[in-house]
């Protein structure tokens, strides 16, 4: 079972790495959306470093959703998410592999790039660490949640607008503790602990159920 | 009368949520309304077309 | 007792079964809702409270808690539904599903409006990121998610099937998101709004608002049976048993 998982890991991989731009048109829209923000709001320093945290969880939210879309439907395609369907091996793991590697080439980036933002706003020292480790730990839960709405919305016109109304929604839980930890990092770092457990908790649950849920949408998409 | 209905000068606050809440169930009625209507109105067609078939 | 059951799950005999009830459904609600709008106004003071009383402005509370209360619950029933259709596969329970589902966004709608217009008489603002409020916009959010989705896919099977698997998990989550927007700080995890107890409640007032939630409970059931069956119709249309039942109700 598990070496379907690396499988399917290492060929999700080895297609992306053959189209580079679509990992870096996702970590371009994170920066530049970002940069946006100071444009916007005015670039006063005590206002960005309040709103830094937000900013960053906000887009690496919307960058993770608009990676989504490209999840299965390549391969709902060219029919191989089909024949996928029809090996003994459990669809789950199968799917886990997919997410797995869709958020080592869209979400792993964006933790990496995350420090040069967090600058941007005039974060520095700690709070930064903690930023990459609650991105480290949240951003798989919104490739996981993601994947469910992705599968959902497989091959429908307009899918990708209905998966961000499916799926922001359900980024909520994340996009609050995620963006508290930053937050209160700034203030005192020993207040970080139970954010951390927390995203971690849904990190396991989302790991736990999520490859089942999304499973289950694609036979309900695909039949 | 008139005191009932100045609510104690909140009127325009009390009555807006009743008006609102008389606005959206009317606006539901029609549109279920109009729905079965429709279906109605495609089902008597189809029918029709059914009768024209066996007499012809 | 179990073929009774799915005796009613064919549309077919539900589709007479819900047009029998719906009138019946319907006086309910106008007679309770009648009666409990009379008693919220004239049976109860004008003002509560000592030092900031809440004035006039309070009577909202009949229609908002009212619909309030029946937007969570009838996404519980959008749940249930779909979790039947599921397991059992009938497709009488999706289309109940979606047939709750619409009444059921436009009580979240109604509560958003009724909070937003109790909120600027009494706390001087329409909107407020009270996790109450926050929560409801978020139940907002799930029911037109649900009713893009179904209403995207044009196979029928798909989307319901697709559509109930979404209400389930919105329904998973929709513990998680609300504790989260009710406790963003787990440190201090104090409650952020005023905590309200039944027992608190004049009872005059209180017979008001259960009275009207009834009124809307009822009033969903007769709009649910009504759009379902418009639903079996626009599915069923070439059936023989959607003939002969046009030809009983003299459908030309």
């Amino acid at each position: 079972m598990f070496r379907t998982f690396l499988v399917i890991l290492r060929r999700d991989i080895t297609l992306a790495m053959r189209r580079r731009t679509d990992v870096l048109t996702t970590l371009f829209f994170f920066v530049i959306v970002a940069s946006l923000f100071p444009l916007g709001v005015g670039s006063e320093k005590e206002m960005l470093r309040f709103l830094g945290p937000g900013v960053v969880w906000v887009a690496a939210l919307l960058a993770s959703m608009l990676a989504l879309e490209r999840l299965f439907a390549s391969d709902h395609a060219d029919g191989t998410l089909e024949q996928m369907m029809l090996t003994p091996q459990p669809l789950s793991v199968l799917v886990l592999g997919k997410i797995c590697a869709h958020w080592l080439l869209t979400g792993l980036p964006l933790v990496l790039v995350a420090p040069l933002i967090g600058l941007q706003y005039h974060l520095d020292g700690m709070p930064l660490v903690v930023m990459m480790l609650a991105l480290l730990i949240g951003t798989p839960v919104l490739s996981l949640i993601g994947a469910i709405g992705a599968a959902l919305t497989l091959g429908l016109r307009g899918g990708g607008i209905l998966l961000s109304l499916l799926v922001l929604p359900l980024y909520i839980p994340v996009l609050v503790y995620g963006s508290g930890a930053v937050a209160v990092s700034t203030i005192d770092l020993a207040d970080v602990q139970p954010f951390m457990a927390l995203l971690g908790a849904f990190l396991v649950l989302a790991l736990a159920f999520s490859p089942l849920a999304t499973a289950a949408a694609l036979r309900i998409s695909v039949e | 009368m008139m005191e009932f209905l100045a609510q104690g000068g909140f009127a325009f606050y009390v009555w807006s949520c009743y008006g609102m809440a008389v606005l959206l169930i009317a606006a539901e009625f029609i549109a279920l309304r109009k729905r079965r209507r429709t279906i109605l109105a495609r089902l008597g067609r189809l029918n029709r077309m059914r009768d024209a078939e066996e007499q012809a | 007792m179990k073929r009774h059951w799915f005796h009613f799950s064919a549309p077919s005999t539900f589709y007479s079964l819900a047009g029998r009830m719906t009138p019946w459904f319907l006086a309910l609600a106008v007679i309770t809702g009648l009666i409990s709008l009379y008693w919220g106004f004239f049976e109860t003071p004008d003002r509560l409270g000592g030092s900031n009383p809440q004035k006039e402005y309070y009577r909202i509370i009949f229609v908002h808690v009212g619909s309030a209360w029946m937007s969570m619950w009838l996404y519980v029933v959008v749940a249930g539904w779909s979790a039947l259709g599921l397991v059992f596969n009938t497709r009488l329970s999706y289309m109940m599903a979606v047939s709750v589902a619409p009444t059921g966004a436009i009580f979240t709608f109604l509560a958003l409006f009724t909070g937003a217009f109790w909120g600027k008489p009494s706390w001087g603002t329409w909107w407020d990121w009270d996790p109450r409020l926050t929560s409801e916009l978020v139940l907002f959010f799930l029911y037109v998610g649900y009713l893009a989705l179904h209403s995207a896919i044009d196979d029928a099977r798909r989307a319901d099937r697709a559509a109930a698997l979404l209400a389930i998990v919105g329904l998973v989550m929709v513990p998680v998101i609300f504790w989260s927007i009710n406790c963003p700080d787990p440190n201090q995890c104090a409650a952020l709004h005023q905590r309200s107890s039944m027992s608190d409640i004049d009872g005059n007032i209180l017979f008001g608002m259960l009275g009207l939630t009834f009124a809307f409970w009822m009033y969903s059931f007769a709009t649910s049976f009504m759009r379902v069956r418009s639903i079996i119709l626009e599915r069923e249309a070439d059936t023989t048993w959607v003939a002969e039942q046009l030809q009983k109700e003299g459908v030309r």
